[in-house]
This record gives structure tokens, sequence and C-alpha cells, in this order.
């Protein structure tokens, strides 16, 4: 009989080790906070899926879960065609291209909370650009008294934000298009309309999937730049799930509420993307079929 | 449909001053409308450069492109309305492959009915009529391929129809049956076709005239069998045949050539009374010609068969002429009905005969040169 050789075991260890300390160990401790109410570091008592159930009729959890997904719905809305529609107009080739790539590029080299000081300062009445030019022409604008105000300067920052990641994405994917098809379109006389519908969007599929994930996780988990604008407020106006969690683990220290909730908050993202995911890998194919069919 | 006159050169980079900097060097060239022609040449030599020009995908550096005497130079390939099939198959991967055929159509505004009626046409011709409702990016290369030259072929009233080697992705099989559709075509649609590729059997068996090109210029233009029995560049002689033909250099001395270090008697032979250059020259002979004949026949030469190597319907031998350094290896196909030397036999083949060619700088001048229309380049 072979003798079987165990040694590679030895191989994938150090991956078992860093997987363990960096997400095992740390979701397992979630997973134990969240079955558990913590008293005091001596006394604890196991309550079951308790703090589950409490959270999931938390009223105040419903309204920051309708609220994120409004924003992540509305951050993929204005990003997702207006990436697309900045990289249609970066050049294509030479210096010029290049210097428009650090530019594009510039606002993704900045940290998350630098960001949102530079929008609290660009939006404040007195003296930032923003706030100011809008007060002086009669808005009565105020990121912090108006809760719509507040939406739309968070919505306006993550836009500023990371609509370049999707323009980049886009770039190098209108970059991967061979020339013949921008040849054959031109003999065909395609319009400038018919080459973006049936050449560079079918094309830009895949990078725009990724676009939209990532997209749409990073919203979906946005907490820094609200933060430092504007708390989360007026009000709750612009608290979402991170925050909203933050809340509960750090301000209120209710650790087995928080940890049941980000459980929940970490399966809900993992969902969504599936879905998202499943929805788009389908939207080419389906298509295909029905014209098969018909 | 056109006549298109070409008086350009071409170069990519800015202010060329070499030749070298040159993809296309200056060039006249004119393609009579309704004639079947072929660009035919190595890798680099310009072809698909010469295509880009005539359909208006390219602006030529230099020069001026007219269709019907009318100069387009500055027009768009649609304004020109030109249909040109690439190398590698373009479908529209969301369309059907009927929407694919009726792009270029539905394009310029053509009622619904005239579409339908062309498509159904296009895809019979092209053995598409299957597949019209299907989704054009789940086909095979070679169907997507048939597309492309579909699209390139759905419009009747066209200046002209640019194929630049568009056979490169279909199987073997298929690439005849597709050669002969368009052949087909072009006699029922009188069109000017233009073809570019890098294999002769493509382009002799394609087009009525030929183009040859080697860096950038044209060395010949010509039927068939003109390039082929009187190749007007020993660059034409080598490219077309397979093997191409061969070339001895020769110096011609009182009534004899002396090649190989052999003196081969003219005396008796079809070229007696032709004017032999002076100095030297080279003698181009194609293997098909290069009979076995008894020893000492005039205009034979002496070897040694190295090799021999059976090719199915002919025999193909290797020959050495003449002995160390002014040895040469001739090839020479011989028909398989007859028994073929063995190797180390000597054998006399006839080199001076009614097909050979003589080259003095790489150009043919004897026989008379056929007339060089437009190949000057």
């Amino acid at each position: 009989m072979k003798p079987v050789n165990q040694r590679a075991w030895l191989l994938v260890l150090p991956v078992v080790c860093c997987v363990a300390f960096s997400a095992i160990l740390p979701l397992m401790t979630v997973v134990n906070y969240s079955v558990q109410d913590i008293i005091s570091p001596e006394r604890r008592v196991f309550v079951g899926t308790e703090w589950f159930a409490a959270v999931l009729r938390d009223a105040d959890l419903h309204a920051a879960l309708w609220r994120q997904l409004l924003f992540s719905l509305s951050v993929l809305v204005v990003e997702v065609p207006l990436g697309i529609l900045l990289s249609l107009c970066m050049p294509a080739s030479g210096w010029r291209s290049s210097l428009v790539l650090v530019l594009v590029a510039m606002s993704l080299l900045i940290p998350w909370n630098v960001v949102g000081t530079i929008w609290q300062i660009f939006g404040r009445t007195d003296i930032g650009l923003l706030g100011a030019t809008l007060t002086r022409l009669g808005v009565d604008y105020s990121y912090a008294g108006h809760a719509g105000d507040a939406w739309a300067t968070v919505l306006l920052m993550d836009v500023w934000h990371w609509t370049p990641l999707v323009a980049l994405l886009c770039f190098a994917g209108l970059r991967a298009i061979p020339d013949a098809y921008y040849q054959a379109a031109r003999i065909d006389g395609a319009s400038t309309f018919a080459v973006f519908r049936y050449i560079q969007l079918p094309k830009l599929r895949d990078v725009l999937m990724i676009a939209v994930l990532l997209r749409f996780m990073d919203s979906f988990m946005i907490y820094t730049e609200p933060f430092v604008l504007t708390g989360g407020g007026p009000g709750n106006a612009t608290t979402f799930l991170s925050q909203y969690l933050t809340q509960k683990a750090v301000g209120q220290f209710d650790l087995g509420p928080a940890a049941a909730f980000s459980l929940i908050y970490f399966l809900l993202i993992l969902m969504l993307c599936f879905i998202l995911y499943q929805w788009m890998q389908r939207v080419g194919q389906d298509r295909a079929v029905e014209q098969h069919d018909g | 449909m056109a006549r298109i006159e070409l008086a350009v050169s071409h170069a990519y980079g800015a202010n060329p001053v070499r030749d070298e900097d040159y993809a296309l060097r200056p060039l006249e060239l004119t393609f009579e409308h309704g004639g079947a022609y072929a660009l035919l040449g190595p890798s680099g030599c310009g072809k698909t450069t010469m295509l880009n020009l005539m359909s208006g995908l390219l602006t030529p550096s230099h020069g001026v492109v007219r269709f019907d005497g009318v100069d387009v130079t500055a027009q768009s390939p649609q304004a020109r309305n030109v249909a040109q099939v690439f190398q590698f198959p373009v479908v529209y991967d969301t369309m059907s492959v009927a929407d694919n055929l009726a792009f270029p159509l539905r394009n310029r505004g053509v009622a619904a009915a005239l579409v339908k009626q062309r498509v159904g046409q296009i895809a019979e011709l092209l053995d598409l009529s299957d597949a019209l409702d299907r989704r054009a990016s789940n086909l095979t290369a070679d169907a997507k391929q048939r597309i492309s030259l579909g699209r390139g072929l759905v419009r009747e009233d066209v200046s002209a129809v640019l194929f630049d080697e568009p056979l490169t992705v279909i199987d073997p099989q298929l690439k005849w049956q597709l050669r002969r559709t368009l052949k087909q075509i072009h006699a029922e649609l009188k069109l000017t076709l233009i073809y570019v590729t890098h294999d002769q059997v493509e382009a002799l068996t394609f087009a009525d005239q030929i183009v040859v090109m080697m860096h950038g210029t044209v060395v010949q233009i010509g039927s068939a069998a003109e390039l082929y029995e009187r190749p007007a560049h020993t660059f034409v002689g080598y490219f077309i045949g397979s093997p191409g033909m061969q070339f001895v250099p020769t110096v011609c001395e009182e009534g004899a050539l002396v090649l190989c270090g052999q003196r081969i008697p003219i005396s008796g032979t079809v070229l007696e009374q032709q004017r032999w250059p002076e100095g030297s020259f080279v003698l181009g002979v194609r293997p098909e010609y290069l009979a076995l004949v008894p020893a000492y026949t005039p205009g034979a030469a002496h070897g040694v068969v190295i090799h021999r190597h059976d090719v199915g319907t002919y025999w193909l031998l290797t020959v050495r002429v003449g002995t160390g350094s002014v040895a040469t290896m001739l090839c020479a196909r011989v028909a398989a009905d007859i028994a073929p030397p063995v190797a180390d036999a000597d054998v006399w083949l006839l080199l001076v005969g009614t097909h050979t060619c003589v080259y003095v700088n790489d150009r043919l001048v004897l026989p008379c040169a056929p007339d060089a229309n437009g190949a000057r380049a």
C-alpha cells in the first residue's frame, strides 16, 4: 500500500493560522457575545436567541436599514451612469490620458475621515465654498439643520469620493475593446449612440458588475464620512447601519445586541451581494433565451 | 460601385524621411470598377494600410484617394459607402444574427421590408438561415466570421467590398466553400472586391488581378498566370509557388552559360537567339519546369540527387548542382508515374527552356518584361 504523506498539511498551516486570527476567531467572539448577556466581566448569562429577536424587532434599526438601502441605491443610480460617462470622456492615450487618470484617481487617495472633514468645511455656511455660496444665493442650506440637506451632502460626498473608482474600472474596460469593433462600426455607419449601446456597453458588462458590487458593498458599510460630516444627524436622518451599530456597541456598551446585529448585518450584505451577482450574471443570458424561443 | 484610384503614400510616424519610415511608399494604382483584386504579400508589407486608405479608416499622410474621379481623401468610410470585413470576427454580442446582418442597412434608414429581404438573401448565401434568431455571441468563430462577411455584403449599393484576410479563422473545408461563395457573389453582383491575404492560393483562386506587395511597395500586378510564368521581380517568383522559383547566379560566355562551375552550351536550345545580358545575372527556374533530360542535352546542368521526397501526386527531388563553394541546391518536381532517380544518382536538369526567366538586380529582363502597368512603384 502506498504510504500517505501528511506533510502537505504543514504547508497549509500558515494560511489556516492567518485566516483563524484575522477572520474566524473575531467572528466567533462576536457569535459568543451574541448569545450572552454580559453584565460585568465576571458575570454573564446565556440568553440564547433573545438578542436576535430583540434586534429584529427594533424600530430604530428598521429605520436605519431602509435609510441604508435607499442610500446604497441612490449611490448606484448616480455613480454608475456618471462613472461610465466620465470614462467615455477621458482621453484614450498620450500624456493627457496619464494626467487625467492621476487627476481622477486623486479623490480615491484621500483617507475617509479627511473626506468627511473636507466636506464639513466645504458645506459650512460661514466659510465653506459650497455652504457660503448657497447662502449668498439665498438658499436656506444647512447640513446640520435640515435632513434633506444632510442627505444631499452625504450623497454628493460619496459621489465625489467614489465615482472615480467606477470611472477607472470602465476606462480599463473600454481600453480592452479591440480597435476592429470601432472600425467595423464606422464601416457599418453606426451612430455614436449605437457604438455605445451595441459595442461599449456590452463589453463593459463584466467591469460594471465588479463596479456595482464594490460600490454596493462599500456604500452599505459606509461609516466614517457621514460620522465626521453629520454625526448621523440631524436627528437620525443620516444614521446608517454602521453608525447605528457603533452607537449600540461603543456608545451604550450593549455588547449582546450589538453582536447579534453585527451577524445579521454581515449576513445581509452577503445575501444582497449574492442576489445582485446572480441577477447581473443573468442580465445577458435571459435575453438570449428569449430571442431563441421567439 | 466605383473605380478606385490611389496616388498616395502613408507613414504612421510624423516627418518620414527615409524609405523605411513609410508603411506605404509613394505609389499610383487604379482598381477598375467591378474587378476582383487580391493584395498579396508577407506580413507587414503594407497591404492592410492600403486597404484602410481605400476604406477611409485611415487618411493618407500624403496624396489623394479618388472614387470615380472624385477626391474622397477627407471622407469617412460611411460617406465613401464602402464595406470592409476584418481578419477577426466582429459581431454585436447583444444582437441576434438577423439584427447583426440588418445593422448596416438600418443605420442607413433602409425600409424594413427591404432589410428583411436582403438579410434573408445573405443568410441563405452564407448558410446562416437556421441561426437568424440566435444570439450572435454564442456562435462558433467561423459562424461569427460569416456574420461579419454578411454585414459586408448586405448592402447592394456599396462602392467596393474590402476584405482583410477574412478567412484566417475559418476551417480549411469551409474556406473553399466561402471563397467560392465570394466568387459567385462577385459574378452576380459585379461588385468591386479587394481581398488582402498572405496566402497565395487564396489570392490566385479569388482574384482576376493580383497586386503583389513587398516592403510598402507594389512589385507586380498581374493575373495568376503572369505572376507564375513571368515574375517581374525575384521576390514575386520566390513568394508565389510552393516551393517558389529558384535562382542561380550565371554569366554568359561565348555561346554558353557558366553557372555553379559548369559550362552549359545553349546552342540548340529555345533561348539560343536571346540577347543575354552582359556581366552576371540570375536564372530563375521553377521546380515544375526543371525537367530530367538525357546527359549532355544543350541547356542542361549536371547534378547529384541528395534527397527525394514523395509528396503524393509528384516527387520532389533535391539536387546539388556543382561542387564546393559554387554548389547550388535545386528542387525539381518529377511526375509520380515515372520511377524517380535514387539518392546519389547523376541527373541532368534542363535549366534553359521556354519558362526560364532572367533577372538583373532582381528585375526581370528576359523574356521581355510584361507590360509593367503600374508595377513601377
